[in-house]
């Protein structure tokens, strides 16, 4: 058997072994196996391509061992060390790290175009700078997407009020450079390259400034799908089918979750990307809404602990104040006293996709117990209580009865169909649509004030003193 | 009219590559539950590393003398392997813990 046929064989596997486990990555009991088998297949890829036969080999293994074992034991610790409450940062860095990579490999083909006295053929050329581009959003858009959700970014200092107009701009620019350097090749002035690279990793910036927030789980899966296809772009220059059959399933998994994403808050990508939610709509004011009605802990604990039923709704609020485990710890002392504790889980709560249901498995909390949009909504009306911890827009009902309100269409969770609702917030300040939410002002609703761990922690003693 | 006939004639097979590999994509996670969404996403994520095979493909067709492109590859190995490692270890971890509370 000869080299080439069994490096052939080792894509050919590889490549099944990612479809095999992106397919077990996709139900809950086969997950673990689905991330060994994609883990391997990576595995098969990478020797592959070690021992692949090549036209001209110089080999240089020192600086490819050297460079995997780098990189290996640095995703190794930042994967062991980080926090779980830092996996949308984290998922955002190592994205935009295999975009910086595509950014590279196109750099590097496309370099020698300024001293080539021989023109590159236009289809190579083309992918050449698909890769360059699409790996380059890939890369600053993560980076900046990393930096948002790591606090170090606020959304407001990095966006105005035209920005669209300028990323239009930008991308008009972005194309006319790519003509030009089709048309004139290799005699194309060596700025034309730079210029195409230079302003491809400004427009990766340029594209995420302006979306933030709740927007995020849509941005996230967005750059992952990019990254995907800028890998499948790169799979084309050298001519590799498991690098393009990688790529694009990545591209087709990512664009599935930001359709996903886009489809539980009712609205276009276009207008995700364009930034923000449009100030169309009239909002209703504070003051038409009546007043709301607070509650004491004391009170909420005795409503808990003697309830039949209880439903938390998690949102953003939650993560930031890591009250996971005190939710899990009260959740065991209510079930404890017979209380049925489910969790309802918006597409969108949070700030990546599922990203409460990694929170919630962080506590512990088993996933039968959490429930979904559909199944959430069933439930409710049979619920005596119902806790929202940190979240707003989600459970707001003027998605389904106030035409003129920016959300209006947005599946939500329907927690004013529960006997009682109980919302713990820091204060009356608007969610991130910057919407008032009429739940919070209805009759069967109170609302506990403060940091979401302090009151988890004093309702648990409060609880446990029944 | 005449050269996209003759580029699709001669990458007939890639162009079918394409297509099946798009529409497997789609197929293969279309009805991913919620629950699964941050593991999914994180494990592609992963795979979307495979731009590595890239890296290591270039770095053995370099020069030794080259040590622009050398250098720039290497770092691009480094990336692409936290990317790869990063990403499939911190995958695991996320379902180690989905997995944990099902027997609890």
């Amino acid at each position: 058997m000869s080299v080439n046929f069994i490096a052939d064989l080792g894509y050919l596997i590889g490549a099944l072994a990612f479809v095999v486990g992106l397919g077990k990555l996709s139900s809950p009991d086969t997950a673990k196996r689905g991330n060994q088998w994609a883990a391997m297949g990576m595995g098969i890829a990478i020797l592959a391509s070690l021992v692949y036969p090549l036209e001209t080999t110089y080999n240089n293994f020192i600086w490819i061992f050297g460079g995997m074992l780098i990189g290996a034991i640095i995703g190794w610790i930042v994967a062991k060390r980080i926090q779980m409450t830092a996996m949308p940062q984290l998922v955002s860095l190592f994205n935009g790290f295999g975009g910086a990579c595509a950014v590279l490999l196109g750099f590097i083909e496309l370099f020698p175009l300024t001293t080539s006295t021989i023109a590159f053929p236009s289809g190579g050329l083309l992918i050449i700078i698909l890769t360059i581009i699409i790996g380059a959003i890939s890369f600053t858009g993560s980076m900046l997407a990393w930096a948002k959700l790591d606090g170090r970014v606020n959304d407001k200092n990095v966006t105005f009020g035209g920005h669209k107009y300028l990323n239009l701009f930008l991308l008009v620019v972005l194309i006319g450079l790519s003509i030009l350097l089709l048309i004139q090749n290799n005699t194309a002035p060596s700025w034309v390259i730079y210029g195409l690279l230079a302003l491809a990793l400004v427009y990766g910036v340029s594209f995420v400034a302006p979306i933030g927030g709740a927007d995020m789980p849509v941005v996230i899966s967005l750059l992952n799908s990019l990254t995907g296809l800028s890998a499948a772009a790169a799979g084309l220059i050298y001519d590799n089918q498991i690098m393009l059959i990688g790529g694009i399933l990545v591209g087709a998994s990512g664009t599935i979750l930001t359709v996903l994403m886009c489809q539980a808050m009712n609205r276009s990508l276009l207008n995700v990307i364009a930034g923000g939610f449009g100030s169309t709509g009239k909002s209703i004011a504070a003051s038409d809404l009546g007043q709301v009605k607070e509650i004491t802990i004391n009170d909420t604990a005795i409503l808990l602990y003697y309830s039949d039923s209880v439903v938390f709704i998690p949102g953003y609020g939650l993560a930031v104040a890591q009250a996971q485990k005190a939710v899990k710890e009260l959740d065991d002392l209510l079930e404890a006293n017979g209380v049925e504790v489910r969790y309802a889980i918006h597409p969108v709560a949070g700030r990546m996709p599922g990203h409460m249901n990694v929170l919630l498995a962080e506590a512990d909390v088993p996933y039968p117990k959490l429930l979904d949009l559909e199944d959430a909504n069933a439930a409710l009306p049979n619920t005596d209580v119902v806790v929202i911890v940190g979240a707003n827009d989600v459970v707001n009902p003027a998605a389904e009865t106030d035409p003129g309100s920016p959300i209006y269409g947005m599946p939500v969770l329907q927690a004013w169909n529960a006997k009682h609702s109980i919302v713990l917030k820091r204060s009356m300040s608007v969610g991130y649509a910057g919407i008032q939410n009429p739940l919070f002002f209805g009759d069967k609703n109170k609302m506990l004030f403060g940091d979401a761990k302090d009151t988890m922690q004093k309702l648990i003693s409060e609880v446990k003193s029944l | 009219m005449e050269s996209i006939q003759a580029f699709f004639f001669s990458n007939q097979l890639l162009i079918w590559l394409l297509v099946f590999a798009v529409l497997l994509g789609f197929q293969v996670i279309s009805n991913v539950p919620t629950v699964l969404h941050t593991p999914l996403m994180s494990g592609a994520n992963a795979i979307s590393g495979i731009v590595i095979i890239g890296a290591i493909l270039l770095i053995r067709q370099t020069e030794p003398n080259d040590y622009f492109a050398l250098s720039l590859g290497f770092i691009g190995i480094i990336l692409g392997m936290i990317n790869v490692v990063g990403g499939f270890a911190v995958t695991g971890r996320m379902l180690e813990m989905f997995k944990k509370k099902k027997k609890a």
